[in-house]
């Protein structure tokens, strides 16, 4: 029967949320496996076996060369890793600016993502942390709204990791960088930008758990029906 | 459910319309223009070829970045090679006084150079990073005659597009296009920081590419042909990196 709902998301949210999301979990496997050929970061330039390290990640490689301390290699698998993962480095660039740009322009971040003036303070910051830590259930009200570290969140990841993350991508292309140099240089070198890379991969790894934490705790699948419907279940239908 | 009215569809469709045909007249001006990598087809070929157009756009006179002397790596890493064979063994034996690098294709002289030949045509010193896909990388300088040079001397025709080039091991080849053929820092290197190019790192005779990734400077150079048709070479695809499933285009 037609029970009142409210339009929740944006058809373009919700199809750019979700192509966002398969474009990254892809980024995110390929990019993986792509580490296993040479587990090891530097700081700097260069890098390479005979070189020191700033770190290595305790696992085998797929490459005979890499001291592990394995005695055995893992299939190389780069090949198609490569492919995909680039394939979908477009995929998110395109969905990503279509976001921003559609979003800039009919009220979405200003309505949607933007903190009011007010919820910035100090105190109002701190009740919204004491509230997400207590893992209190959101109310009514917020299937309806982004609280204020939410928006921030959600600020931070758009107009700050995304863009880190393809800044620091690109500036391991020998070829971009042939273009514009200062994309490297800035970062402190190639491999500086592939260390820190890996790093903003493990930040927007964070980010995707706790996302999905909050998603569970504020009733799995009433927000990811919103998010595929773009329709909310009103207050009053809720048990 | 919001119905559609019928304005909307019919802006749907002009947009939907438009936006085929641009990507047909993309498409056509991205191949006459030389924007589309041989390994275009398959799943991956979008990306591909996005990443091939936009680099070829945005570094169409861009010089790999080079550095100083002090940043020369003093540990450089030669990745590990399949066994060179009795031919290689053989040549070096000689102390490669006959080793051959053949131009042929689509030259008005195809000829044969010996390595001393190659080494009495002005030679140019990069100091460059290379980098592995991998992801490790390593600076040197590399001294070698520009490709450029050797193509002029035997004379390229003007409908030429793509130069395949051959190592002595057999089934390894690659090809780069005209443009970064011609590139004034792609080289046939001879030498590495300042003595000869030493076999591990590809000696006596390596392409060099510089702003792509490793697999493309193929080590043991004995042949560059001249094409303006890749696709007759192997399975079509360009080289043999896209037959072992990697990318044609490696600078990223």
């Amino acid at each position: 029967m037609a029970v009142p709902l409210r339009s929740r998301h944006s058809l373009l949210v919700r199809i750019t949320h979700w192509v966002m999301t398969l474009a990254f979990l892809a980024l995110l496997v390929t990019g993986l496996e792509l580490v296993v050929s040479h587990p090891r970061f530097y700081w700097g330039e260069v890098g390479n076996v005979n070189t020191p390290v700033m770190f290595k990640i305790p696992i085998p490689s797929s490459r005979a060369m890499v001291p592990t301390g394995y005695g055995y290699t893992l299939p190389d698998e780069n090949g198609w890793s490569r492919y995909l993962h680039f394939q979908s480095a477009w995929v998110l660039v395109f969905v990503g600016l279509l976001y921003v740009v559609v979003g800039a322009f009919n009220g979405h971040f200003r309505k949607n993502v933007l903190p009011a003036a007010g919820d910035v303070s100090p105190k109002s910051l701190a009740n919204s942390l004491v509230q997400h830590l207590k893992f209190r259930r959101p109310g009514a009200e917020e299937a309806w709204s982004y609280n204020v570290l939410q928006r921030l969140a959600y600020l931070a990841v758009i107009f700050l990791l995304f863009p880190m993350i393809i800044w620091t991508g690109l500036a391991m292309s020998p070829s971009f960088v042939s273009a514009f140099p200062w994309a490297v240089n800035l970062l402190g070198g190639q491999q500086s930008a592939r260390t820190l890379h890996f790093f903003l991969t493990w930040v927007l790894v964070l980010f995707l758990a706790v996302h999905v934490l909050m998603v569970i705790l504020a009733g799995f699948w009433s927000r990811v029906r919103a998010m595929i419907t773009g329709r909310a279940v009103e207050p009053w239908e809720r048990a | 459910m919001s119905h559609i009215t019928r304005r909307k569809l019919i802006t749907t469709g002009i947009a939907a319309g438009a936006g085929v045909a641009g990507l047909a007249v993309a498409a056509k001006l991205a191949s006459r223009y030389g924007l589309i990598p041989p390994d275009e087809g398959g799943i991956y070929g979008p990306g591909e070829t996005l990443t091939y157009a936009t680099q070829k756009l945005l570094t169409k006179h861009s010089l790999a970045r080079e550095f100083s002397s002090k940043q020369v790596s003093k540990d450089p890493f030669a990745n590990e090679v399949a066994p060179l064979g009795d031919e290689f063994e053989g040549l070096k034996r000689g102390g490669f006084a006959d080793w051959r690098l053949r131009v042929d294709g689509l030259v008005e002289r195809p000829t044969s150079f010996s390595l001393a030949e190659l080494k009495n045509f002005p030679r140019q010193s990069h100091i460059t990073m290379i980098q592995c896909e991998e992801g490790w990388s390593y600076i040197a300088e590399w001294t070698g005659v520009p490709l450029s040079h050797v193509l002029g001397l035997v004379g390229v025709a003007p409908q030429a597009r793509h130069v395949v080039y051959r190592s002595i091991q057999p089934d390894w080849w690659e090809s780069i296009d005209m443009s970064d053929a011609m590139h004034p820092q792609t080289i046939l290197a001879q030498g590495m920081n300042g003595g000869e190019l030493p076999v591990g790192f590809g000696g006596p005779l390596r392409l060099r590419v510089m702003r792509q990734l490793g697999y493309k400077s193929v080590k043991y150079i004995t042949q560059v042909t001249v094409t303006d048709n890749i696709k007759q070479f192997g399975r079509g695809l360009g080289s043999a990196s896209p037959e072992a499933g990697y990318a044609w285009y490696a600078g990223i």
